[in-house]
C-alpha cells in the first residue's frame, strides 16, 4: 500500500512516497540516499540506525516510514553546519577519539544529541543510561563518554547543532 | 627521542571527520551501475546427504537473474586445509552448508527465491561434541580428505606439540602441584558492520571484489585461485577495501559467501552484492574458537615454576579456517609467559557438525591463558605463595630466551605486575559491606598476565609490508599501504609517523585506500602488526627519500635561495642581509627537513635562508631531465617462522608484556559479579599516538569483559539458538561503569619503530583470568568455565556452602 507523506528532513520539506512495510531507515538511505544512517541489527538492539523524529531518539530500522508524515526528522546528515563545519558535538568525538571503525558512531551522536538537548551538562551515569541502546564493539565506550563531556562543556551554547 | 615532534603526541584519525558526519563509505553504503543482490540458501539440517535440489520455481520469480548450486557451477575450494567449497554436493556438515544461490534485482526478490528453492534431504546422525567425535563410532564429518582419499577419524591432520626437559622429573621434582580442567566457548565478533561484499567482472574477465578483509593480498591469492577453478586461468583478482565496520580477525579467512558472489557476477555479467544482516551475521559467520584445556602446573617450595604441561581440544566444527591454527598462538604463553623451565603441549583439533570457527582478536591466547592464569593463582595458595609474589618470582625479563626459543627484545612485564598490585592496593583487607537491600557483598582482587607478539607473528612464509610514498608538486605525500584500517587508528599512527620520520607536518600526508591493484604487498592486518609493520616500513623509506631530496637539494638549493635572498633585499633595502657561501655550505649537504622546510645547517636564521618543500619539488621537476619521486620499501621483520610440530622458533621481531588487575564485588544472592575498578598496565615499548592506543586498549577491555561475564555462542545439535543482540549480550555503555588506570610502560624495544610494539590484540588476553581470581579472592570458588554468569557463581557459591568445612 502506497501512500504519498510530507515531512521534514533536517530542516527540508519532503514530500515522497512509501510503502505500507517501508521502515523509515530504508526510505533514508534507499529513497534518499542518506546512507549515514546505519543498519546495524535491523531488531531495535544495536542503535546504530538511530535517528531523531521531533527530538526523540527512535531507532529507524523498527520506526514505520509512514510514521513520519507530517513530523521533523534528523539525521546525522543534518549536523554539519554551514560550509560543511562539524558540530561541536561531532568535532568532540574527532578529539576525544570517539569513533574508531565509526560505524556505530552516527547513531550515537543522535543519541547523544537528544540527551544534550534535554540535560546540556549530564554525569556520566546520565550519559550510560541515555546511551545504553548503542551498542559499540571497539571503542569500550570511555572515549564516547569524553567525547559527549567534551562536547557538554564547549563554549558554545547546548553544544549540539 | 626526546626531539620528537610527533611521535608520542595526540594524533587525530584523519578518516574520523567523515565517520562523525556519516559520510565513510562502507561495503553497506556502496553500490555499482547495474548491481544486483545476492542471497544464500543455507541448509535445513546439521549433517545430511543431498538427494536433490530443485530451483525451478526460484529461477521464475520475475526479478531473478540466477540461480546456482553446486551441481551447475565449477567447484571452488575454501580454506587452508581445501576442506570446504564454496556451495555443497553430496552432503552438508553444517546449519550453515551453502547449497544455493540467487542474484536479483532487489534483496527482497532474492530473499523470496531462496523461499523458493526446494531440497531434499536424507538426514544422517550428527556429532556435536569433539570428546564424542573422536570415539571409533562417531559418524564421520569427512568421509574422505581433499585429496579423495577416504579418511577414519574426525580428527584432522594438524600436528601441534611442544616438549622442552623432562616432565616426569620436573613433577617428582616438584614442592607443589595443581591440575585443572578449564573451558571456554565460541563467542562472536559481533562487528558492528556486517559482512558483505561486490563482486564483479570487467570483459576480460579480471575480477574486481570490494570486500570487508583484512588480508586484500592473501585474498587476491585466494579469489584468483577460484578463477583458474572456474576456467578463467587469465583472470586477475583485485581485491579493494572501503571503509571497515569492524574486523577484529573476521576478515583474516575469505569466505563462501564471497566465492558465492564471485559465482554469481560471473554468472550474470552483472556486479552481485551480498551482505549479511545481523541474523546472518551471528548464524553463518564463523564465531571465535573454543577450546577445553587441562593445565598443570608445579612449583619449588620457594614458588618458582618448574613446569607446565598444556592439553588442549578443539571443537573445529565442520570445515578448517583459522580457528584451527590457534594452538600455533596458544604456545606464545604456554611456553613464555613467566619462566618455565619445562614444558609440554599438546593440541588437537577436532572435525564436528557445529559451525566452524576463525579467527578472532588474541587467536588462541585468551583461551590458553584463561587457563594458566587460573591454574597459577590456585598453585600459589597451595604453595602459601602470595598470589602477586609468585608472579614477581617467575616474571620474564628483557635478554631472555625462552623454551620456545623466543627472543625477549624488550619485556616490561615486572613494571606492569607492580602497577597492578599499586594500582589496586592489593594487599588492602576488603571485608564484606552489606548493600542497602541488606544482602552481602563479597569483595576480591585479582590478576593476570599477557605476553603476546609486538613485532608481527611469522605465521606465512613472508611476513612482509610494502609502503610507497609518491611526493607531488606541493609537498604532499600520497602514501599507499597494502594493510587495512578497520578502525583501530592505523592511518592516525602511520601519519604520524611519515610526518615524524620524513619531515613533513601531518596534513602533507594522504594515505590512500587499500588496493591491491594500487598499494604494495602486504601479507595482512593480524597479530596487531599494523603500526608497528606500517612505521618501521615508514621510518626506512623516509631515510631513503630524505637522502634522494638532499642530493638533489645540494645542486637546486644555493639557486633557489639566492633568488629568494634577493627579493627579500629587494623588498627591504634597509635590512641587514647576511652574506654567506650557499654552495659550499651546501655541498657540505648537511639538509634537514622538518615540517615542510627544507633547511641548511650554517645558514643564517632568515626567512629566505630555508626552502618551502613543495618549492624544492618543482625544482626538481619542472626542468630538462627534471625528477620526480615515487620510493618504495619492502620489510620484512627480523624473525624465523617457526616448526609448528616441535612449537620452536622466534616467530616475532619482539614481545609485548602486559598485566590487568581487577576488584570486584560479588552478590552472595544473586551471584552477580561487579567491577569496581581496573588496572591495565602494558609495556609497548613505546607510545606512538596515546589516544589510539588508550581507545584499542578499553575497547579490549570490554572485550575482555565480554568473554569473561557474558558472551557465548549458544547451540543446540548445531543450530545456533541466540542469533541476535537480543539473546546474545555485548557489554553496552553501562556495563563500562568503573575507573580503569591505564599505565604504559615503555622498554624502547631496539627492533620496533621508535621502540615501539604492537598493541591491538592484548586487551582483552588477560582479562577473563584476571576477573576470576578476583571471584576467586572474593568468595573462595574456582570457576573454570566462560562465561562466568550470575548462575554458575551462584551455584558455586551454594555447593561451597553445601560442603564441609576443611578440616585445619
Amino acid at each position: 500500500m502506497t501512500s504519498s507523506i510530507t515531512w521534514e528532513l533536517n530542516g527540508r520539506p519532503v514530500t515522497c512516497n512509501v510503502e505500507g512495510h517501508q521502515r523509515l531507515i530504508d526510505v533514508l538511505r534507499d529513497v534518499l540516499g542518506h546512507t549515514g544512517t546505519k543498519e546495524g541489527c535491523g531488531e531495535g538492539e544495536c542503535g546504530a540506525c538511530t535517528v531523531l523524529v521531533d527530538d526523540r531518539a527512535v531507532n529507524s530500522c523498527l520506526y514505520p516510514a509512514a510514521g513520519v508524515a507530517g513530523r521533523q526528522v534528523r539525521t546525522i546528515e543534518g549536523l554539519l553546519g554551514a560550509d560543511c563545519r562539524l558540530s561541536p558535538l561531532q568535532a568532540a568525538f574527532v578529539e576525544e577519539h570517539g569513533a574508531q571503525c565509526g560505524f556505530c558512531t552516527p547513531g550515537m551522536i543522535m543519541s547523544a544529541v537528544a540527551l544534550l538537548e534535554r540535560v546540556p551538562e549530564p554525569t556520566d551515569d546520565q550519559i550510560r543510561d541515555a546511551l545504553r541502546g548503542n551498542l559499540c564493539r571497539c571503542t569500550g565506550y570511555v572515549q564516547i563518554i569524553h567525547s559527549i563531556r567534551g562536547a557538554a562543556t564547549r563554549p558554545q551554547a547546548g553544544g549540539t547543532a | 627521542m626526546s626531539d620528537l615532534r610527533y611521535i608520542g603526541k595526540p594524533g587525530d584519525r584523519p578518516e574520523a571527520p567523515e565517520k562523525v558526519a556519516g559520510r565513510a563509505v562502507y561495503i553497506h553504503d556502496l553500490t555499482r551501475p547495474g548491481m544486483l543482490y545476492g542471497q544464500i540458501k543455507h541448509s535445513d539440517h546439521a549433517h545430511a546427504r543431498i538427494k536433490s535440489i530443485d530451483t525451478s520455481k526460484a529461477e521464475a520469480l520475475p526479478g531473478v537473474h540466477a540461480v546456482i548450486t553446486g551441481y551447475d557451477t565449477p567447484r571452488v575450494t575454501v580454506g587452508f586445509l581445501g576442506d570446504n567449497c564454496a556451495l555443497k554436493r553430496d552432503k552438508v556438515r553444517q546449519f550453515r552448508d551453502e547449497i544455493a544461490a540467487v542474484a536479483a534485482s532487489a534483496p527482497d526478490i532474492a530473499r523470496r527465491a531462496v523461499d523458493l528453492i526446494e531440497v531434499e534431504y536424507e538426514p544422517l546422525p550428527g556429532v556435536f561434541d569433539p570428546a564424542e567425535a573422536l570415539k571409533a563410532d562417531a559418524p564421520l564429518v569427512h568421509e574422505t580428505d581433499p585429496r579423495g582419499r577416504p579418511v577414519t577419524t574426525n580428527r584432522m591432520p594438524l600436528e601441534y606439540h611442544h616438549e622442552t626437559g623432562d616432565l616426569e622429573a620436573a613433577r617428582a621434582e616438584a614442592a607443589f602441584v595443581v591440575e585443572g580442567s578449564y573451558s571456554v566457548p565460541m563467542i562472536q565478533q559481533t562487528c558492528m558492520g556486517t559482512a558483505g561484499c561486490i563482486a564483479e567482472f570487467d570483459l576480460r574477465g579480471n575480477l574486481t571484489i570490494w570486500a570487508k578483509t583484512q588480508i586484500p593480498f592473501l585474498a587476491q591469492r585466494d579469489f584468483n585461485r577460484a578463477l583458474a577453478q572456474m576456467g578463467l586461468e587469465n583472470g586477475n583478482s583485485r581485491v579493494i577495501v572501503p571503509a571497515l565496520g569492524g574486523g577484529f580477525g573476521t576478515g583474516l579467512d575469505t569466505h563462501c559467501y564471497e566465492y558465492i558472489s564471485i559465482l554469481l557476477a560471473h554468472r550474470t555479467g552483472r556486479a552481485v552484492k551480498i551482505l549479511l544482516n545481523r541474523e546472518e551475521e551471528f548464524a553463518n559467520l564463523s564465531p571465535r574458537q573454543s577450546a577445553r584445556t587441562r593445565v598443570v602446573q608445579g612449583c619449588d617450595s620457594t614458588g618458582r615454576l618448574l613446569f607446565r604441561e598444556i592439553e588442549v581440544l578443539q571443537d573445529n566444527g565442520a570445515y578448517a579456517s583459522w580457528g584451527a591454527t590457534y594452538p600455533t598462538v596458544m604456545l606464545l604463553p604456554v611456553t613464555s609467559l613467566y619462566k618455565v623451565p619445562v614444558v609440554h603441549f599438546d593440541a588437537q583439533c577436532v572435525y564436528t557438525n557445529n559451525t566452524y570457527c576463525q579467527a578472532m582478536r588474541g587467536y588462541g591466547n585468551p583461551e590458553v591463558t584463561w587457563a594458566i592464569e587460573s591454574n597459577l593463582d590456585d598453585l600459589a595458595e597451595k604453595a602459601g605463595i602470595g598470589r602477586y609474589e609468585i608472579r614477581r618470582i617467575n616474571c620474564n625479563e628483557t635478554g631472555e630466551l625462552t623454551p620456545m626459543a623466543l627472543e625477549i627484545t624488550s619485556c616490561g612485564l615486572d613494571k606492569c605486575l607492580e602497577a597492578a598490585a599499586k594500582g589496586l592496593d592489593w594487599d588492602a583487607p576488603r571485608p564484606p559491606r552489606i548493600a542497602e537491600d541488606g544482602g552481602r557483598r563479597l569483595r576480591g582482587v585479582g590478576m593476570a598476565s599477557l605476553i603476546h607478539v609486538g613485532g608481527s607473528g611469522r605465521i606465512y612464509r613472508s611476513d612482509a609490508s610494502g609502503l610507497i610514498f609518491k611526493l607531488d608538486d606541493f609537498g604532499n605525500v600520497n602514501v599507499s599501504y597494502g594493510g587495512v584500517e578497520m578502525g583501530q587508528g592505523l592511518h592516525a599512527t602511520l601519519t604520524l609517523a611519515v610526518a615524524e620520520s620524513l619531515g613533513v607536518r601531518p596534513e602533507r600526508v594522504h594515505i590512500n585506500q587499500t588496493d591491491t591493484g594500487t598499494c604494495p604487498w602486504d601479507v595482512g592486518t593480524h597479530a596487531s602488526r599494523g603500526a608497528f609493520m606500517a612505521c618501521s616500513a615508514a621510518v626506512r623509506l623516509a631515510a631513503k627519500v630524505r637522502a634522494r631530496l638532499f642530493a638533489e637539494a645540494k645542486d637546486l638549493f644555493p639557486g633557489i635561495v639566492e633568488k629568494q635572498r634577493a627579493r627579500f633585499a629587494k623588498k627591504n633595502p634597509d635590512a641587514d642581509v647576511a652574506e654567506v657561501d650557499i654552495a659550499a655550505l651546501a655541498a657540505s649537504g648537511a639538509f634537514d627537513l622538518r615540517d615542510d622546510v627544507l633547511s641548511l645547517a650554517g645558514m643564517p636564521a632568515a626567512p629566505w635562508a630555508t626552502v618551502p618543500f613543495g618549492r624544492l619539488l618543482r625544482a626538481m621537476h619542472f626542468r630538462r631531465d627534471g625528477t620526480m619521486i615515487t620510493d618504495d620499501v619492502f620489510y620484512d621483520p627480523p624473525s624465523d617462522l617457526p616448526d609448528w610440530g616441535k612449537g620452536m622458533g622466534n616467530m616475532s621481531a619482539a614481545y609485548t608484556y602486559g598485566t590487568q588487575g581487577v576488584e570486584v564485588e560479588v552478590d552472595e544472592d544473586t551471584g552477580h559479579v561487579k567491577i569496581l575498578k581496573m588496572v591495565s598496565a602494558l609495556d609497548v615499548g613505546k607510545v606512538l599516538n596515546p589516544p589510539s592506543l588508550e581507545g584499542q586498549t578499553y575497547g579490549g577491555i570490554a572485550q575482555g569483559i565480554g568473554y569473561a561475564l557474558y558472551e557465548q555462542v549458544l547451540t543446540h545439535e548445531g543450530r545456533v539458538l541466540n542469533a541476535g543482540f537480543t539473546d546474545y549480550k555485548i557489554p553496552t555503555i553501562a556495563e563500562m561503569d568503573f575507573p580503569i588506570e591505564m599505565v604504559f610502560v615503555e622498554t624502547n624495544d631496539p627492533n620496533g619503530p621508535y621502540g615501539s610494539k604492537g598493541a591491538g590484540e592484548p586487551g582483552l588476553v588477560p582479562t577473563a583470568p584476571a576477573i576470576g581470581n578476583a571471584i576467586y579472592d572474593a568468595i573462595g570458588v574456582r570457576l573454570r568455565h566462560l562465561p562466568l554468569t550470575p548462575e554458575k557463581v551462584l551455584a558455586a557459591l551454594r555447593e561451597k556452602r553445601s560442603q564441609p568445612a576443611p578440616s585445619a
